[in-house]
């Protein structure tokens, strides 16, 4: 594979498409600068300003485009709130659909066969994968990404997490936690 | 293409998921490289991401479900530069290029650009066309089969949902991907009972939600 795309990323470059440094920031930004950390925040905000958490839901990309020290954020972000009754997970059953400004690229899991088939249809048995169970009579909502629309999970405060700074609930939250395949980190 | 192995949802079979801790970006170095010139390319205007997903999707069956997600990448990636005119098969054989490029629509991405593809770009597009449906509709999706691109996945096709958000109006994929145009449409999220879509047995906590396109509907 390596001699293969090495070949392509040749023919691109001399037929003047694609500049090599450019590809090296690309993949740099993926790597170092945008990951769950810019969700994590934005959830984080949530759990604290009871306002920002009713601006994220009813519009996403715009509360979080007020945050200047998360990554821009593109359109059509939408926030799906997790409660004691209703359990929110994201899959995109036809190919890959992420909310990568949020989460980075997705992980390998997310973009499997397994993953995308059973979603939608057994989703207390792709949760048992992840070690995830939930009460019995808890509602479940898949929201399959089958357009521009992305989503996020934002998942329940744990408890004994009173008075917290927003950067310390930030580090209880998971990537998981924010597709619905996890939660927090217990304190 | 659309009745293929990529529409997966409700597939039986594939086994268990199997999160990997500590997982990194990305396994190899080749995927970052594919990862970033579909980035760049598609930032030049070479396609859409439509097209790009079109593509993906035409892989012979066999190959799509025995390659690695980024693999996908790459060979879409060579069938789609190949099929819109930017390299030749023959290039690809000599791994260098035979002649001169063609120009891009936007241009090449350039470093100061890098932003461009940083945020994600924008799929509202305005039309004089009012919602046919509102919040609270019920709606049956359509039982379609075009032979090209659509995002109306088959799990969902001829089934009864609700309508539950209107986003606006937005770039028709099915169009677009077939360099037929924009051609803007309504977009709501559909959500469907769990026994509408999987019977009886279903569990009957479960709802299901899908972003619908307004061709992709009738009223129910």
């Amino acid at each position: 594979m390596q001699l293969r795309v090495r070949a392509l990323e040749t023919i691109l470059t001399e037929k003047g498409y694609v500049d090599p440094a450019t590809l090296d920031a690309i993949i740099e930004a993926y790597e170092t600068k945008i990951g769950p950390h810019n969700g994590a925040r934005v959830v984080a905000k949530a759990w604290t300003d009871p306002k920002f958490r009713q601006a994220l839901l009813a519009d996403g990309s715009k509360a979080v485009a007020t945050l200047g020290h998360v990554s821009r954020v593109g359109d059509h972000l939408v926030v799906v709130e997790n409660t004691p009754q209703q359990h929110n997970m994201v899959v995109c059953t036809l190919c890959s659909c992420y909310p990568w400004e949020m989460l980075g690229l997705p992980p390998v899991w997310y973009k499997s066969a397994p993953y995308r088939s059973r979603a939608v249809k057994d989703p207390r048995g792709v949760l048992a994968d992840f070690g995830v169970t939930l009460p019995k009579d808890m509602q479940i909502r898949v929201w399959d990404s089958t357009a521009e629309t992305r989503f996020l999970v934002l998942p329940m405060r744990p408890a004994g997490t009173d008075g917290w700074s927003e950067d310390r609930l930030a580090e209880l939250v998971t990537r998981d936690s924010m597709i619905g395949t996890g939660f927090p980190k217990e304190p | 293409m659309t009745d293929s192995v990529h529409d997966m949802g409700g597939v039986d079979g594939f086994g268990k998921v199997e999160p990997e801790p500590n997982e990194p970006v990305f396994h190899e170095k080749w995927e970052s490289r594919v990862m970033a010139m579909n980035r760049a390319m598609g930032a030049a205007g070479a396609w859409n991401i439509d097209m790009s997903r079109s593509t993906r999707e035409t892989l012979p069956p066999v190959t799509y479900l025995a390659s690695s997600y980024y693999r996908k990448w790459l060979l879409g990636m060579e069938d789609l530069a190949v099929l819109r005119g930017f390299i030749g098969r023959d290039e690809l054989a000599a791994g260098r290029s035979l002649r001169p490029g063609k120009p891009l629509k936007r241009g090449m991405l350039k470093l100061a650009d890098l932003a461009r593809v940083l945020t994600r770009g924008s799929f509202t597009r305005p039309t004089n066309t009012a919602a046919r449906f509102k919040i609270g509709d019920r709606v049956r999706t359509k039982n379609i089969h075009p032979k090209t691109h659509t995002r109306l996945p088959r799990y969902v096709r001829g089934h009864v949902g609700i309508v539950e958000r209107i986003h606006g109006t937005h770039v028709f994929p099915d169009t677009a991907a077939v360099d037929q145009g924009e051609n803007p449409q309504w977009l709501y999220t559909v959500v469907f009972d769990s026994r509408e879509l999987w019977g009886d047995d279903a569990d009957p906590t479960l709802n299901v939600s899908i972003d619908a396109f307004e061709p992709y509907l009738d009223p129910a």
